[in-house]
């Protein structure tokens, strides 16, 4: 029988939801919609004049070489970051889970980076692999490897997806574990007498029944690659070498708050408003339907 | 972006708020912290010591383009500081908002103040008049690049440590022998684009832009691409090639590594001298910037970075006073002379030059006064007056990028200069649509 609760009065409901609405409208829709408008003038800085230019900002974007390169540089590090925190905290969840003794010790040193805001953790990857003073290059270099992420454009977009990826993994170790252990004893039990091994168990029993936890982060990954990287790479790159590591997000800030170009910044926070839309519906209507719940 | 510009107008009212006083209170937004933010707040302390109808609250906001960017943001909210210190790359963005700043010279006048404009080092003040010569911003804290050299370097190599490195290709032999002594780090530079372009088109009286740099007009052109610029760019390609110019960084990340000794020549601001008196536990000494002896009429004078102080509009004639009279505190010649000595800063007045000569400040500390011989010596040209781009900070970013492609190899010279510049115009293109 379902069950259902109903309100007497007509107007309550809305009363109710009201509060969240307008935080919604005033820190979503009116910001977005500000976007939007911006996006078809060319403003001077200090607002004291303006230009109507229609889609002459969108023209001018794509019109760019390097615009056009950015959303493949995004897309490789997004995925990059997906990927590589969603493993690395799969697989260190999967061990923290065969721990008995000392298990909470382990569990809260992995959830610690997860403290430390983006611009710290990049500058502490710099730290480590500055080209000149940093101790793992040159580790690197006492092996004949020489590193140098001001000039090489894969060690650049290596050390920036490192870092952000390593942030990442204490908040995807959190939920994954939590999954582990929501899965029911007695399935995984009755698999091993059957003689199944741990892998086989691992991919027929467990990695199925984890299906929500990982497209749920899958989405949250791919949010924060896009856009809570920023810190991070303006930390580390500033975007560079020549444009390696300038994903859209990054592109925003430089040129509406390096160039001070309003106008094209607006168009590009629209693109990337459209973008995300198209990467959600895309997640929730074709990934989510092999989700198993 | 939203949240950002919403940010910058939360600090802005924040800073509005202050203790109430009979004094009229003139707010400061600079962008130093460290040393240099100590000595910028006791030459305020001293200001509202001096006298009784004024009281300056600097406030720091963060580096120089978030100092900008606060300043805009605090515009459009109606909320803006008296005076705001704006880095030299953002001149052009300043000038062209008439609407928001109030040129320097109007100030002055208006105060009945004494203000004569002859009396600032024309290299310095030149970044920041008109081409009709009023000041429009008051030169701050300006800088030249220079040669560090580390004289143990040279002498390990089998150099003579006091020898001539007035020209590049003197330099070329000093890294050939550096190279073959093992040296790793025989040349590095700070800031590439302003010492090895910008400074370097000056330095050879060549254009970096048409429309006299762009002080003639928003529809300038780059023109960095030149014979000068294209052999000079290919030569340290070469030499980044061969491991005798170490790449370091788009900042002045090299400096760590001059100062720790492991390099043996270095391009870097004046204003690097405090720190590289401090740490080096080597014989240090400061040169002229080297030019190419083959190109004509070099050296002409170098151009200089740093940045100056811009008034905001819209505030009450009292503040104005108050903001000229701190500007003509902060001219007078013991303050700019302590400045320069503290900081390696430029003096920006004749007689702040004179006064530190006469202290015998440069007889103890040789080298320092290399910098205003190197920028004073001959007259400006429309070429080495200075640079007023649009997005000039972003072009930077795209010279800085098409400059790696040279160092790692995967470019030439010509390539990434050409390559620079056409897309150094778009901006400027934009720049000018905006600011039409």
């Amino acid at each position: 029988m379902e069950k259902r609760v109903v309100f007497d009065n007509r107007w309550l409901p809305y009363l109710l939801v009201a509060p969240q609405l307008l935080v919604t409208f005033v820190f979503f829709f009116w910001p977005a919609g500000q976007a939007i408008y911006q996006s078809a003038f060319i403003p001077d800085p200090f607002g004291l004049k303006t230009q109507f230019v229609g889609f002459g900002n969108f023209e001018y974007l794509f019109g760019n070489r390097y615009y056009r390169e950015s959303f493949l540089t995004t897309a490789v590090f997004s995925v990059l970051v997906t990927i590589s925190a969603m493993s690395f905290a799969l697989w260190l969840a999967v061990l923290a889970d065969r721990v008995i003794k000392g298990s909470s010790a382990y569990r809260t040193l992995l959830i610690w980076p997860y403290a430390v805001a983006p611009a710290i953790a990049g500058v502490l990857w710099l730290f480590m692999f500055n080209p000149f003073t940093g101790i793992i290059a040159w580790m690197l270099s006492q092996m004949g490897y020489v590193w140098n992420h001001n000039l090489d454009g894969g060690q650049a977009m290596a050390l920036v997806v490192a870092a952000s990826a390593w942030k990442q993994i204490s908040y995807n170790f959190l939920f994954f574990l939590a999954g582990l252990q929501a899965i029911p004893k007695s399935v995984i039990e009755a698999a091993a007498i059957d003689g199944a091994s741990f892998w086989r168990r691992f991919w027929t029993i467990v990695f199925p029944l984890l299906s929500p936890t990982t497209f749920f982060l899958l989405v949250v990954n791919i949010i924060y690659a896009f856009f809570d990287t920023f810190g991070v790479i303006h930390t580390i790159t500033q975007g560079g070498p020549q444009q390696s590591t300038t994903i859209l997000v990054y592109k925003v800030f430089a040129d509406g708050f390096v160039g001070q170009d309003l106008g094209s910044s607006a168009a590009q926070s629209v693109v990337l408003l459209v973008l995300v839309g198209i990467l959600t519906v895309v997640q929730f209507r074709f990934i989510e339907r092999r989700v198993h719940y | 972006m939203k949240k950002l510009i919403a940010a910058g107008v939360v600090a802005a009212l924040l800073s509005g708020v202050a203790p109430a006083s009979a004094a009229t209170q003139i707010d400061f937004w600079h962008a130093f912290t460290g040393r240099l933010g100590e000595l910028l707040d006791e030459q305020v302390a001293k200001f509202n010591a001096s006298q009784t109808d004024y009281t300056v609250v600097a406030t720091n906001k963060g580096n120089y383009s978030e100092t900008l960017n606060a300043g805009i943001a605090a515009f459009r909210a109606g909320e803006q500081p008296d005076i705001l210190q704006v880095f030299e790359v953002g001149t052009a963005t300043m000038m062209a908002a008439k609407g928001a700043i109030k040129p320097v010279y109007e100030v002055m006048a208006e105060s009945g103040l004494p203000f004569d404009q002859s009396v600032y080092l024309a290299a310095v003040a030149g970044y920041y008049t008109t081409t009709e010569g009023q000041m429009l911003s008051l030169p701050y804290n300006s800088s030249t690049p220079v040669l560090y050299v580390n004289k143990d370097a040279l002498k390990a190599a089998g150099l003579d440590p006091e020898m001539d490195l007035s020209t590049w290709e003197q330099v070329g032999t000093a890294l050939d022998a550096l190279k073959a002594a093992g040296n790793k780090c025989p040349l590095t530079t700070a800031w590439q684009s302003w010492v090895h372009l910008e400074n370097l088109s000056a330095y050879h009286n060549v254009p970096f832009a048409t429309k006299e740099n762009g002080f003639a007009g928003v529809d300038t052109e780059l023109t960095f691409n030149g014979d000068v610029q294209v052999k000079h760019i290919d030569t340290l390609g070469q030499w980044a090639k061969d491991g005798k110019f170490i790449y370091s960084g788009r900042r002045n990340e090299g400096g760590a590594p001059f100062r720790a000794g492991e390099c043996a020549l270095f391009t870097e601001s004046s204003a690097g001298y405090a720190g590289v008196k401090k740490e080096a536990t080597f014989d240090f000494a400061i040169r002229p910037l080297p030019y190419w002896s083959s190109v004509e009429g070099a050296p002409q004078n170098t151009i200089i970075g740093g940045a100056s102080l811009w008034v905001m509009q819209g505030q009450t004639p009292e503040e104005y006073k108050g903001v000229a009279a701190f500007f003509n505190f902060l001219s007078s010649s013991d303050i700019q002379a302590k400045w320069h000595q503290d900081t390696g800063y430029l003096p920006i007045t004749m007689a702040a030059y004179e006064a530190t000569k006469a202290s015998g400040f440069y007889e103890a500390n040789p080298g320092t006064d290399i910098s205003i011989i190197q920028m004073t010596g001959k007259a400006p040209t429309a070429n080495s007056k200075g640079l007023r781009l649009g997005s000039f900070d972003q072009i930077r970013g795209i010279i800085d990028e098409e400059l790696e492609g040279v160092w790692n190899g995967s470019k030439t010279a010509k390539d990434a200069l050409d390559s620079a510049v056409s897309r150094g115009n778009e901006l400027l293109r934009r720049f000018e649509q905006a600011n039409r």
